[in-house]
This record gives C-alpha cells, sequence and structure tokens, in this order.
C-alpha cells in the first residue's frame, strides 16, 4: 500500500464517520449504528470505497477491542472483580454452554455433520464485546444491573475463547493447517503441559510487571513531562501485552483486561485512561466501519429468506437463553430485558473463529459466508433491538417491575409531602421537620428508601405519578407538595395532576435546568427552584472572599445576582418556546446583570465619596 | 491597670472607607484588644447571640466602632444590639450582666464639627444626637464614656485622618491602662 492509497483510505474512513456518527446519533441510533451504516455504505457492495483489504483493517482495527477492555480492566480491581464470580462464572458460563448446545442442535438439524455443527455453536454462543459495551456505555447503562451482567456474559466469553480455539483442530475433518497468524500460538510445538506452563508464567509475569515494574516506570516517564511519551509509553504497554497474548496463544483482550485489573489501583489509572481512551475510541469506530463494510450484501441479496431466517433463528435462540438465566438469576424484569437485547448478537470473534474453521475444514466455504453476513447484521441489528427494548418493550413490562407493592401510608395528617426523597428532599424535608412540619416521604427507589430507613427515617415506596397514591399520602389535606424528581415528564405530569385533582396544593418543585422550570412553571408549579442555583450561588461567594472580597460584599454580590437572575428569568416566561427571541432577551438580561453587579461596586463606591462634595450638600451646609 | 477591650466593628462597605481602614489599622493587632469585625462575622445577619454574649463578659470595656449612618448605628449593629443585649442577660431577670462594664462609641462622621451645632444642618451635637446609646448603656448599669469621633472623614487630608487614627490608637491605649472601672476616672 503506498502512502497516497493509505491517506485516501484513511480520508474515506474518517469521512464516512464524519458523516455517518453525527446523523446516527441526531436520530437516536447511537454512535455504532453510524459506524456500521457508513461501513456499509462505503464497502464493496455498495459505493465499493474501500476495497478487499476490509478484512486486514478489521484485524487492526480489533486492537481497539483490546484497548477497550484494557480500559474496563483499568475500572475494576481485583477485589471488585473477586466480587463478579458468580455472574461471570454462573451466568457467563452458563450462557455460552445453552446456547451453544440449541446453536449446535439447529446447526445439526440444518444437515451439517455433527463436528461443523459443534464449531458453529461454539462460535455463535459468543457476543461482541465492542458493539455491546460501546452502545451500553453511551446509554449510560454500564453501571446497572444489566449493564454489569453483560460485562461478566462478555468476559467469560473472552476466556471461553481459549478453550474453543483448541478445540477446533479436533473438530478438523481436513488435516490441521495452522492458525492464522494474529492468534497463532509461536509455542504450539511445546508439549501440552509446557504450553500450559508458559501460560501461567506469561499471566504471571503481566501481574508481576503490572503490580512491580510498570509504576517506576511511569514515574519515570511522568517525570519527563512530555505528554506524548506517556501516550506513548501506554499504548507501548497495550501493545506489548498484546503481543506477548498472542505469543502463547490467549486473547489479547484477556490478557488486556488483567493488565488493566493490575493497574486499577495504580496512581496513572487516570492518565491511562485519558491516553488512551481516544485511541480506543477511533479504533472501535474504525472496527465497526469494517464490520459494515464486510457485511456480504451479495449473499443477503440471493437468498434474503434463509438470511432472515437464520438471523431470527440465532436472536430468538439467544434472546430465549439469555432472558431464561437472567430469570434464573433473579435478575428484575428491566435489567433482564436490557441484558437480554444487548447480548443479542453474534461476536466480532465469529470472524477469526469461523475462518480459522474454515481453513481447517471444519465447515465448508459457503456455510460460513452466509454465517458470516449473519452475524454481522446481527451487530448490526444490537443498536435497534435495545432501541425496540427500551420504547417498546419495557413500558409494556414497567407494570410487573413493580414487584414491591406500593406502602400503606400511615403518617396521619402532614402539611406537606415530600415527594423524591433523595438527596434534595432530604435537605428540604428536614429543614421543615426542624422547624415542627411533618413531612409524608414518598419515594420511588426501593434501594433509597430501605436506607434512609437505616437512619431511621420512614419513607414510603409508591409512584407519585399514580393519583390514589398522591390521595392515600394525604394531597387532599396537605397544604404543599414538594416535588423533587429528576425526571422532568414526572414531575410536569404530577404538577398537572395537582391542579387538576388538588387544586388548593401547592407545587414547590425542583427543576435541573431553566428549560426544565419553565416547563414546571407552565404546568401550574407555584414555585420552582433551579437545582443547581443555591449552591452554585453559595460556592462563587465563598470563591470570591477567597479573592479577596469582604464577607459581606460578596453576600450582597451572590444575593444580587439571585434577585435580578431570577427577576429576569421570571420576565422571560413569556419568551419560552420561541428559541431566537429568548436567546436575544436572555443575553440581553445576562449583559444587564453583569452591568447591575458591576456598577454595584464602582458608582456606588465613588458616588459614596463624592456625597459629600455635591453642591446640594455645599449649600445645605452654608445655610 | 489592665482592662480587656473588645472592639465590635460594623461597617457594611469596609472595603471602601479609607477612613476606617486607618483607625481598625491602628487598633487591630494591639495586645489585650479583641476586634470583632461583625459584617464579616455574620455577613448573612445571622448573630451568634451565645458568642457574643461570651465576648462581652470576658471584656470590661466595650467600644462599638462604625460609621454613623443617619445618626445611627450600620444595620447589623442595631440587629446585633436588639439580639445580643436581651433580657435575662443585659437587663431583667437574671440579667444586668454587664453591670459596671464600660460603653465606648467610637464613630466617624461624614459632616464637619460645626455641622454639630444648633445652627449647623445637623441642628445637634453630636452627644445629643448619640443619647440613644448613653441611655442603653444606662439601662444596663453600663458607665457610658465620653464617645470618641472624628469628624469629615470624607473629605480631609490623609495626614489629618493618620493623626485622627493615631489618637483612636492612643485613646484606646489608656482606657486600657488608665481607666479606673470602679471608679471611672483616670489614674
Amino acid at each position: 500500500m503506498d502512502t497516497e492509497s493509505v491517506l485516501f483510505q484513511a480520508f474515506i474512513f474518517l469521512l464516512a464517520a464524519v458523516i455517518g456518527v453525527p446523523v446516527a446519533k441526531r436520530l437516536g441510533l447511537g454512535s455504532v449504528l453510524g459506524y456500521l451504516i457508513a461501513g456499509i455504505v462505503i464497502g464493496p457492495f455498495a459505493l465499493g470505497l474501500v476495497g478487499q483489504d476490509v478484512g486486514d483493517i478489521m484485524h487492526f482495527a480489533e486492537f481497539g477491542v483490546v484497548m477497550m477492555l484494557f480500559l474496563v480492566g483499568l475500572e475494576l480491581n481485583p477485589k471488585k472483580l473477586w466480587r463478579m464470580r458468580t455472574p461471570i462464572l454462573g451466568l457467563g458460563g452458563l450462557q455460552v454452554v445453552f446456547t451453544g448446545i440449541i446453536i449446535s442442535l439447529v446447526a445439526f438439524a440444518f444437515g451439517l455433520n455433527w463436528q461443523g455443527a459443534v464449531a458453529i455453536g461454539m462460535t455463535l454462543a459468543l457476543s461482541s464485546t465492542a458493539i455491546v459495551l460501546q452502545t451500553l456505555s453511551e446509554k449510560g447503562l454500564m453501571k446497572t444491573d444489566a449493564g454489569r451482567s453483560s460485562f461478566s456474559v462478555l468476559l467469560f466469553q473472552d476466556i471461553a475463547i481459549i478453550p474453543m480455539l483448541a478445540l477446533m483442530p479436533l473438530l478438523a475433518t481436513l488435516p490441521f493447517a495452522e492458525p492464522e497468524v494474529q492468534y497463532a500460538s509461536s509455542i504450539s510445538q511445546l508439549h501440552g503441559w509446557q504450553q500450559t506452563l508458559v501460560v501461567f508464567a506469561t499471566i504471571f509475569l503481566i501481574i508481576l510487571a503490572g503490580r512491580y515494574l510498570v509504576q517506576p516506570i511511569f514515574n519515570w516517564i511522568a517525570r519527563t513531562g512530555l505528554r506524548e511519551i506517556f501516550i506513548a509509553t501506554s499504548l507501548l504497554l497495550v501493545i506489548a501485552i498484546t503481543l506477548a497474548m498472542q505469543w502463547v496463544g490467549l486473547s489479547p483482550a484477556l490478557g488486556a483486561f488483567l493488565a488493566g485489573v493490575v493497574l486499577a489501583e495504580s496512581e496513572y489509572r487516570h492518565e491511562l485512561e485519558v491516553g488512551l481512551d481516544t485511541f480506543k475510541s477511533l479504533l472501535l469506530g474504525l472496527f465497526f466501519i469494517t464490520v459494515g463494510a464486510s457485511i456480504n450484501l451479495e449473499i443477503l441479496f440471493n437468498d434474503p429468506k434463509l438470511i432472515v431466517m437464520l438471523l431470527g433463528l440465532l436472536i430468538v435462540i439467544k434472546i430465549a437463553v439469555l432472558f431464561a438465566l437472567a430469570k434464573f438469576f433473579k435478575m428484575p424484569i428491566l435489567e433482564n430485558l436490557i441484558f437480554t437485547f444487548a447480548l443479542a448478537q453474534g461476536g466480532e470473534f465469529a470472524f477469526v473463529l469461523f475462518s480459522f474453521a474454515g481453513k481447517n475444514g471444519v465447515l465448508p466455504q459457503d456455510v460460513i459466508s452466509t454465517l458470516m453476513v449473519v452475524v454481522a447484521l446481527s451487530m448490526a441489528l444490537t443498536p435497534l433491538l435495545l432501541i425496540f427494548c427500551e420504547k417498546v418493550l419495557q413500558p409494556k413490562f414497567d407494570h410487573l417491575a413493580e414487584k414491591r407493592d406500593f406502602d400503606e401510608i400511615d403518617d396521619g395528617e402532614t402539611p406537606v409531602i415530600v415527594a423524591g426523597y433523595g438527596r434534595f428532599g432530604q435537605i428540604v424535608s428536614r429543614l421543615l421537620r426542624s422547624q415542627g412540619f411533618q413531612t409524608t416521604l414518598l419515594e420511588y427507589d426501593a434501594v433509597q428508601i430501605d436506607l434512609v430507613r437505616k437512619f431511621g427515617t420512614k419513607a414510603f415506596y409508591g409512584d407519585v405519578t399514580n393519583l390514589d397514591l398522591l390521595k392515600a399520602a394525604g394531597a387532599e389535606e396537605a397544604k404543599i407538595v414538594v416535588l423533587s424528581l429528576d425526571n422532568i415528564d414526572k414531575a410536569i405530569l404530577v404538577t398537572e395532576m395537582c391542579r387538576k385533582h388538588f387544586p388548593h396544593l401547592k407545587v414547590f418543585a425542583r427543576a435541573k435546568g431553566r428549560r426544565e422550570a419553565y416547563e414546571i412553571k407552565k404546568a401550574g408549579a407555584f414555585f420552582v427552584m433551579r437545582e443547581t442555583l443555591g449552591s452554585a450561588l453559595l460556592l462563587g461567594r465563598e470563591a470570591l472572599v477567597e479573592l479577596g472580597f469582604r464577607k459581606f460584599q460578596a453576600q450582597r454580590a451572590a444575593q444580587t445576582f439571585l434577585h435580578y437572575d431570577t427577576k429576569h428569568m421570571d420576565e422571560l416566561t413569556d419568551l419560552w418556546g420561541d428559541e431566537k427571541q429568548y436567546i436575544l432577551a436572555a443575553t440581553e438580561k445576562a449583559e444587564l446583570l453583569e452591568a447591575v453587579l458591576r456598577s454595584d461596586i464602582k458608582d456606588r463606591a465613588e458616588m459614596e465619596t463624592h456625597a459629600w462634595d455635591s453642591k446640594q450638600r455645599k449649600e445645605n451646609e452654608q445655610t | 491597670m489592665n482592662n480587656k477591650i473588645l472592639i465590635n466593628f460594623a461597617h457594611p462597605r469596609f472595603e471602601t472607607s479609607i477612613a476606617n481602614k486607618m483607625m481598625v489599622s491602628a487598633i487591630q493587632n494591639l495586645e489585650g484588644v479583641t476586634f470583632n469585625d461583625l459584617y464579616e462575622e455574620y455577613p448573612d445577619f445571622l448573630i451568634d447571640i451565645e458568642r457574643e454574649q461570651k465576648l462581652l463578659l470576658e471584656h470590661d470595656i466595650i467600644v462599638f466602632q462604625h460609621p454613623l449612618y443617619w445618626y445611627s448605628t450600620p444595620a447589623l449593629l442595631k440587629e446585633w444590639q436588639d439580639l445580643v443585649l436581651e433580657a435575662g442577660f443585659a437587663y431583667g431577670n437574671n440579667g444586668y450582666q454587664l453591670e459596671n462594664k464600660c460603653w465606648l462609641t467610637a464613630i466617624t462622621v461624614g459632616g464637619a464639627y460645626e455641622s454639630y451645632t444648633e445652627s449647623g444642618y445637623n441642628s445637634y451635637p453630636l452627644e445629643e444626637l448619640l443619647k440613644p446609646f448613653e441611655q442603653t448603656a444606662n439601662f444596663c448599669g453600663m458607665r457610658y464614656l465620653k464617645p470618641f469621633a472624628v469628624y469629615d472623614v470624607l473629605r480631609i487630608s490623609r495626614e489629618k485622618m493618620r493623626d485622627a487614627a493615631e489618637s483612636y490608637r492612643k485613646h484606646i491605649i489608656s482606657l486600657q491602662s488608665h481607666l479606673d472601672l470602679t471608679s471611672g476616672s483616670y489614674s
């Protein structure tokens, strides 16, 4: 490849990403689908801007997956990992085994020999680490139950690749060919026990190096103060691990993950994260594009019925197994749905395993190319499946999720209902209670309720958007309802409900920002407060003091700011909705406010100084 | 004699007042003098009554240093009087705990000395205008000392202001060492 064509390729890939991803994001499809579609468009079967070497680029881009697992590892210290052993082995292990068996049986039913069927079963049991992790973290779901469980399963799959690679030659019907270079092991000529020894020694070395070697090296590099060398060192580290893992025939992703875990407690953790994150994202993007480009549309169009049927089978089997397992492990239904739909696709490793299987004659070439299309399509479908799950399925099962019945509310008559007993609601309620006003506390997060109960506070479980619950909480007798809900739609809904059913009840609502404040106000709230306003002003006040202001001066500045900001917001209420007008007026008001604050400092001081010089005063003095 | 002196200082715009800055730095670091900057201590007007009462009990001479605003104190010092000099402490049952302590009002005024005369635009001498302070002190059983005043602070020269600050310092020192609390006379 000469320079020009490399640059041209880079140009095409980047252009595709730059156009495809923002459009997909705008449409609410997520970046992964954007990359995949961009890949299809520039691929050999559409515009044909990238050629047959897509496979090579994909292998290169798979390094992004390695980096991603390294970064995931950095977030998990050994302790956290150890706590995850049950979901990894239980959920992950059973998923691979059951999905593998069922798919093998189906493949067998399609008339393949048993060796081929087992190879397909193993391969398709895997899901796509890249797609799942990227999509889930983009949706902010990685820290949820579903996210963690998905990760556990993916991690087990990465481990399972090792025995799968070892099994593949045993299934060979042709004389065993050397595996592809990428995952080739240079120690394969050794005896089994020697191989095992080398593998463990390598892992041990990685852990040892991570513990004792990396820290001093990074210390030394950091002292040079050269950021790019620091990043280069980070890259070097991950590449070194990858090479070592390939050398002993283990999954580089797994090795990188391990190294990440070892370094999770290192003080350079955040620098590593920052340094590698961009590379990871770009490589992953490239990887997704190549997956898109490698979807063989010809095969799809030749026999669309077959492909669609296989695709459907794959997804349905995966969903069935995942759903049943999650159910068995008592995952709540809403989490279960996300988990199930997130993992219902074939993985990138299938491309490797399939071509490996093809070379060894485990599977015929036409079966492989067909299945590769199915896997790629299933990957492309994942973001869509998740959207379907979130928008269509979850709302349907919402009522099932309320396994915990709403609490019986036995607070008697209280003048104030506090809906949403998080950090904000707690402060409001504590203030009111300290002044002798009883409050009825409602919260929809069972964990939060149990938490505050430990501290001796009785909050009731229930959804305030439920009219009966509001009634039971005493909305008919109460004077005020304090709404401290994260969900703006719910806040608006409750405000409207209160106005309609309990017109005497005044709604005091917390809002995230101006937009939410306007909308809740419009819905009929009596008083709306932006949640960050007070604390930001207090912090600003202290900053002014640190900058040399007298405390009272800083206090006045903050109060003046609060006064005008609130006033301007009220004045702008009517313009809300007309973006252009609003921005224009808001900018004007902001400038006005700054001018007021400045003049308060300067002009007044001058005025006072000169007050006693004025003509009027002199005349007075003479009389 | 070694009288302990508490200076309760109140100025809402201290940052712009040259006169008060000079006066404050003249006495702020004197030994045996406690400087209590009320606007800095209570920017939100939330006065810690217990702390203030304790400070009063720990000192012999209480100085109220402030600019004269509308013939009275700045708002925070008024708030201070209203809350700290409460019944059961400064007067009433279990009160009169400040008995025999001394009260000194030390003020800066914008007008010249001549304005504080019957013919001047302030119509009354300063001593007359400060009667409410005097009566407050009397009511609490405190000894009211002759006020210390700096006139014309917005127009006098820096040198004159420096002299005024210096005489304020000397005044405080002499109260500290020469005032006999029991008789009220100087030794």
